[in-house]
Order: structure tokens, then C-alpha cells, then sequence
């Protein structure tokens, strides 16, 4: 399932890389998106520790941007 | 007779040119977009204290990183990090006895940068006195249309030996492979979304079926006995463990200067967990120094295919798991944090300083895992749910220079 959607979703990027895309934000335009409240991983260290209580207390793992090590977590 | 099949294949071979064309159009496509060259990423150092206390698990310790460029095109970052850990959790309190370990953590990283592309490299080693782990990593993160779209692939190579205190002779080797893809897109000016695809090969090496490498070595089962009450036996698990997992992550700029964080995750595993989790976060700066946040999370997840709390008999089944975290369950996360900005000028040598504190709360409720701390007063298999609240917190500082 999971597959299958992000099979899709390449497919939709792919169609979207053959037409003549402009950047539709131009770099002046990108006062907000440079803003540190509009980070994703605004201090690394505090996330990742973050995700390593995550990893030690639910099965799920990975597909939230973090890079992995090994968790140490038996 | 050979007209057709001669057609046939005449189509098949333009079919097939078509097909390359095209790919390669999308290539051209791809590599030709014009784009602004990347940035390395800030350099930094942070000092970070961490706290986790919940279901009798205290663990604390601190946590270092400092990143440095070398030259205009290469950063390199180091990461120490400890876990200091008293356990009298309830696998603990209900199977052993209470135990006070240490984890070490230490990791270099690198990355280049070549134009619109960035090539990271990194090692992760960690120990502890019954688990060592080594993971080497790769990407190459490329970014498209003026910066508006970056792309990333990474794969990981981890090795890892799993111990036992009790057995000075038990060792598994586990090895473990994760691959990913990365893509982030600016949507519009007040837009941000990213998408993350990890693929996880967990393998153990060279075990007799009767051994098991995946599990908590510790860790037992129970089943019924015939008198009714219950007896345990060790746990068994696959030798193997594939994952896939996707999450989409949004940012978007409130009108006025705030921000709101949308994330969802959809996992699922060969051992038949199926998870996910959806997160909302809102981040208010105040004046120029303060930065506020609030945090909800939920999370659930089903039950490993040979999980059970309590198996009919010994032997039930070929694979036996009792840990409750392969169990169905689901948790709500709240979170508070506050980032204070440091006067410039405070601390000489810095050009930017921040003091954070942050602290989530975790409730658990498990659907299928039995709290039997009190064992004389409960019918086996009616001892009630075990639910697990914990306190996590993060202090730090951070500095830019």
C-alpha cells in the first residue's frame, strides 16, 4: 500500500518534471520561507533525541526525515 | 506466417524508443532545471541535557554537537551522546530485577557541496554493556526549479552485536540495511511540504532456528499451565524484519508571524504491524527574544503477528513475542516548549545564542499487555491493562558563530 502510493506519487512528479515549470516562488519572495520558526529540524540534536524515545517505545520506525543509527533500544 | 510477429516486434522496439525517449527527456529534464546553488548547513554548537521518566524507566544524560564548516564547501559535524538508564520497568519488576546501565553514543558527519548537490557521509558507533552498533551512511540530496523542489536518496549500513549480561558466551550478529528518499518542496510563499520514504532490512546472521536475534535477550513469554496459573518460556522472534515507511510533513506561515506544523505517518512491517501517526505543532514567537510551542501527537499501532499476552500453552507457536511494544496500542503526546534568545553581545565569540526547554508528555494505553504486578490478586488472563505515563524533557543551549 504504502508502495503503492509512493509510486504514484513519483509518477505525479515525473509528469510534472517534462512541462515547462518556472520557479513559481521567486528567491525575493522567500522572506517567510526562510524564517526559523519555518524549519523542519530547527535544532538537531533536540529532534533526534525526540525520535529516539519515539524508537524505543512504538515498533514503527523511520519516514520522519531522520537519519538512523542504531538504536540500542532491546 | 512471420509477417505478424515480425510487426509485432517492429512495435515493440518503437514502443521501447518511445519509452527511452521520454526517459530521457525526464532526465534532461531533471539534471537541466535551473536551480540556485545549496547552502551548507548552519555552524552551531549545542549543549543538551535530556530526561525521560515513566513506567519505572528513568533515563537521563547529556548530549553535545558541534558543527564547523571547512572551507566553502564541506561541514562536518560531531554528535556525543549518553543515556544513562535505571530500569524497574515492568517487564523488569514482573521478570527480574532492577538495573542501572549506560549507553554511549558517538557520531561524525560530513557533507559537500557541488553546486546544486549535497553528498553526506556519516558513522554512527554506540555501546552499551550488551549491545554495540556501528552504522555507516550515504546520501546525495540535489535540489531542482530554483530551489523550489530538493530531492535526496540515502542508504545506511548498520552492524550491530547483540549480548547478555547472564551469558558472557551469547552473541548475535545483526546486520541492518535502511534506504531512503527524501523530497521537500517550497509550495508557495508561506508553504512548506516534504515527503520521506525509509525502507528498514533488519537480518540476523548465521542462528540455528532455536536462536533469535531481534528481541530483547531478557524478555520471556507466558502461557497457561495446566493448574490454570501461568509459567514463562523465552521469546522467539523471525530472523528477519522488513519495514516501509512514508511520512508527509507541511509548515505553513500564519498570516501573522506563527506557524503551524501538520505530520502524518503511515508504517507497516513483514511481522504484520501496521502503524501510523499524525502530529499538529504551533510555534508563536513573542517580542524578539521568546519563542513558544505546543505539541499534540497521536500514534497507534496493531500487533505483531505472534504477539500474545498470554500463549494457550508452551510451544503455542513457532514464533513468540511478549514485548509491548510489538502489541497493539496507542499513545497521545502533548508538548511544551520555550526557546529564549540570548541578548548578541552576552556571550562574547557567538553571533546568535538561544536557552530551550521542552517537555512532552507520553500516555499509553496498551489494548493487549497485562499489567501482573499484583499476580495473587487476579484470575489468569483478567489482570488489568497496563497503561504507561512518562515525562520526557530537553534542556539545552545552543550557539551560532
Amino acid at each position: 500500500m504504502i508502495l503503492r502510493r509512493l509510486t504514484l506519487l513519483a509518477l505525479l512528479f515525473c509528469i510534472a518534471a517534462c512541462s515547462p515549470i518556472k520557479p513559481w516562488v521567486k528567491p525575493y519572495e522567500r522572506q517567510k520561507i526562510a524564517d526559523e520558526i519555518m524549519s523542519f529540524e530547527r535544532d538537531p540534536i533536540a529532534d533526534s533525541y525526540l525520535h529516539h524515545v519515539y524508537d524505543a517505545r512504538e515498533a514503527a520506525r523511520g519516514g520522519d526525515g531522520a537519519s538512523g543509527g542504531g538504536c540500542g533500544c532491546n | 506466417m512471420r509477417a505478424k510477429p515480425r510487426a509485432a516486434a517492429m512495435v515493440h522496439r518503437e514502443v521501447a524508443v518511445a519509452v527511452t525517449k521520454r526517459v530521457l527527456i525526464l532526465l534532461l529534464c531533471l539534471f537541466t532545471a535551473s536551480a540556485q546553488a545549496a547552502v551548507l548547513p548552519d555552524e552551531r554548537v549545542d549543549v543538551l541535557y535530556h530526561g525521560y521518566d515513566g513506567g519505572g524507566v528513568q533515563v537521563d544524560g547529556p548530549s553535545i554537537l558541534v558543527r564547523k564548516n571547512v572551507g566553502p564547501s564541506v561541514s562536518v559535524a560531531a554528535n556525543y551522546y549518553v543515556d544513562m538508564v535505571s530500569s524497574a520497568s515492568i517487564d523488569v519488576v514482573t521478570q527480574g530485577s532492577k538495573y542501572s546501565e549506560e549507553r554511549k553514543e558517538a557520531s561524525l558527519s560530513g557533507k559537500y557541496l557541488i553546486d546544486r548537490s549535497t553528498i553526506s557521509l556519516g558513522y554512527v558507533g554506540s555501546k552499551e554493556n550488551d549491545y554495540d552498533a556501528k552504522t555507516f551512511s550515504f546520501g546525495i540530496d540535489q535540489s531542482f526549479f530554483g530551489d523550489l523542489t530538493t530531492l535526496g536518496l540515502g542508504v545506511s549500513f548498520g552492524d550491530d552485536v547483540v549480548g547478555q549480561n547472564t551469558d558472557p558466551t551469547f552473541s548475535r550478529d545483526l546486520q541492518r540495511r535502511k534506504y531512503s528518499f527524501n523530497a521537500s518542496q517550497i509550495v508557495t510563499k508561506n508553504l512548506l511540504a516534504s515527503l520521506s520514504f525509509d525502507s528498514v532490512n533488519d537480518q540476523c546472521l548465521d542462528l540455528t532456528e532455536e536462536q533469535t536475534c531481534l528481541n530483547n535477550p531478557y524478555r520471556s513469554v507466558r502461557y497457561m499451565t495446566e493448574s490454570g496459573g501461568y509459567s514463562y518460556q523465552a521469546e522467539l522472534y523471525p530472523h528477519t524484519r522488513n519495514s516501509d515507511a512514508l511520512g508527509i510533513r507541511a509548515i505553513y506561515y500564519l498570516p501573522y508571524r506563527a506557524s503551524i506544523r501538520a505530520e502524518a505517518r503511515q508504517f507497516s512491517d513483514s511481522w504484520g504491524i501496521d502503524a501510523d501517526n499524525f502530529e499538529l505543532r504551533y510555534l508563536h514567537p513573542y517580542r524578539e527574544q521568546w519563542l513558544f510551542e505546543v505539541k499534540y501527537r497521536i500514534y497507534s499501532q496493531t500487533g505483531a503477528d505472534f504477539y500474545a499476552d498470554l500463549f494457550p500453552y508452551k510451544d503455542a507457536q513457532n514464533y513468540l513475542a511478549r514485548d509491548k511494544e510489538l502489541s497493539p496500542f496507542s499513545s497521545n503526546t502533548f508538548g511544551l516548549g520555550v526557546t529564549y534568545k540570548i541578548p548578541a553581545g552576552l556571550i562574547p565569540w557567538f553571533d546568535k545564542s538561544t536557552a530551550n526547554f521542552y517537555w512532552d508528555r507520553f500516555d499509553i494505553d496498551y489494548d493487549d499487555f497485562r499489567d501482573l504486578r499484583s499476580p495473587d490478586e487476579y484470575a489468569t488472563g483478567d489482570e488489568p491493562l497496563y497503561s504507561l505515563q512518562a515525562n520526557v524533557f530537553r534542556i539545552y543551549l545552543s550557539f551560532w558563530y
